[in-house]
């Protein structure tokens, strides 16, 4: 296949990926109806534990 | 300025209002740094794999130098923050498993056939590579069946956390620049050899060390990358009808209810997202790109290595974000055995890398 053709097809692939990756995270945000007090802006001098997930097993 | 620069700049600011009203400021602020990491990793061309790649097959150690300032640097300006507000701000502590050990070493090994680590498929991703575009949903995928996996490796056994902190920061602090300064002294003549630091390594370890160390201060735990990115593909299924009750991670606590909250909510997610579109942000910032796309064989090779590259993330409690620089800046000891082992898998990453079709440059230009 043409090497332009093929780049073509891939560039329309990743803006169609990227949208539907917005689409999703859209959806999930205006679906999920979990009420969660906010937290201070700023972690530090806070008084509060940290309470984000973490890929060390938190 | 041009038009394209600032339409660039209308999109950062939109994603960080829209992240601050879906979510509260703290997550608006996480999205902002995000922001600032993709544009330095990508302006910088800062990458973990290039540089231990350029390492191994010409003994190049510049990129290795670079990680090496960045993790010192970030250190310094971290473990006095970790050991004052011991309340507010939580190291990446992990414990010596089993688990890490395989999971750092296969991770090594298929950051080098998805031409990224964790950090650098998600910018790289974001600036459009193709290889990294293929390889992100399978890195999503992977990340998930890691961290559904991940209890019953970490059951296999190992060693409990060492935290250096425990013996007060400026100990943890002194230790942690001893491991980086030896590395550097065992890289010494080939560094010498290989002439000029390049600048953009220098800029990127500082302003990554800044931005590692504003994510402590605000989120209250170091920089992660791969816990979202788990998150998403336990969404994306939960979405298509799994139910995680049963999950021995997905479905207890705390991961149960960050699986029920909006995505936004997640401080790794929305520091992905931020990183993403900061990528794309710089890599267009001074105009269109030029991509050459990958064989078909090379991306599916790609696609496949993003599998194992998820997946082992969570069996390492983390990628060369999460578990190396969050790790070593930590002063956990299973941040030093996490680059031990991914250096290692890495060495057989670069022999498999040279036998499938990877055309010099072809990747990504």
């Amino acid at each position: 296949m043409n090497t332009n053709l093929r780049l073509r097809r891939f560039r329309r692939f990743t803006a169609l990926f990227w949208l539907g990756f917005t689409v999703l995270i859209l959806l999930d945000a205006f679906s999920s109806r979990v009420y969660r007090p906010e937290p201070p802006p700023i972690a530090l001098g806070s008084g509060q534990a940290p309470g984000g997930g973490h890929c060390s097993g938190r | 300025m041009p038009i394209r620069r600032l339409l660039l700049i209308a999109g950062a600011l939109a994603l960080v209002f829209a992240v601050t009203l879906l979510a509260g400021l703290r997550q608006g602020l996480l999205t902002l740094l995000g922001l600032g990491f993709g544009a330095v990793l990508q302006g910088c061309r800062f990458g973990f794999t290039t540089g231990w790649r350029e390492y191994l097959e010409r003994r190049n150690p510049h990129g290795l130098w670079a990680q090496l300032l960045l993790l010192a640097l970030a250190s310094s300006l971290m473990l006095p923050l970790l050991a004052q507000h011991s309340g507010e701000l939580v190291g990446a502590v992990a414990p010596l498993t089993f688990s890490l050990v395989l999971g750092a070493f296969l991770f090594g090994a298929a950051m080098q056939l998805t031409d990224g680590c964790g950090s650098g498929t998600l910018y790289k991703a974001g600036a459009g590579s193709p290889l990294s575009v293929v390889v992100l949903p399978t890195f999503v995928l992977g990340s998930f069946l890691g961290a559904s996996h991940q209890p019953a490796w970490v059951a296999l056994g190992g060693l409990p956390p060492v935290d250096l902190l425990r013996y007060g920061w400026p100990l943890a602090l002194a230790l942690t620049l001893s491991g980086c300064a030896l590395v550097a002294l065992l890289t010494l003549p080939q560094a010498r050899a290989a002439g000029p630091w390049p600048r953009r390594w220098v800029i990127g370890a500082v302003l990554l060390a800044l931005l590692a160390a504003l994510h402590l201060i605000v989120a209250g735990q170091p920089w992660g990358i791969v816990y979202g990115v788990g998150l998403w593909g336990a969404k994306a299924f939960a979405a298509l009808g799994w139910n995680p009750a049963a999950d021995p991670f997905w479905g207890v606590a705390p991961h149960a209810a960050r699986l029920a909250e909006p995505i936004v909510y997640d401080v790794t997610s929305v520091t992905n997202f931020g990183l993403l579109y900061g990528a794309y942000a710089a890599s267009r910032w001074h105009g269109p790109v030029t991509t050459n796309l990958p064989s078909a064989r090379r991306l599916l090779v790609a696609a496949a290595a993003g599998l194992v590259l998820g997946y082992s993330s969570r069996m390492a409690f983390g990628c060369n974000v999460g578990a190396l620089l969050g790790g070593i800046t930590s002063a956990s000891l299973h941040g030093w055995v996490w680059f031990a082992m991914a250096f290692l898998g890495s060495m057989v990453g670069v022999r498999l890398r040279r036998r499938i079709d990877v055309p010099q440059g072809a990747v990504f230009a």
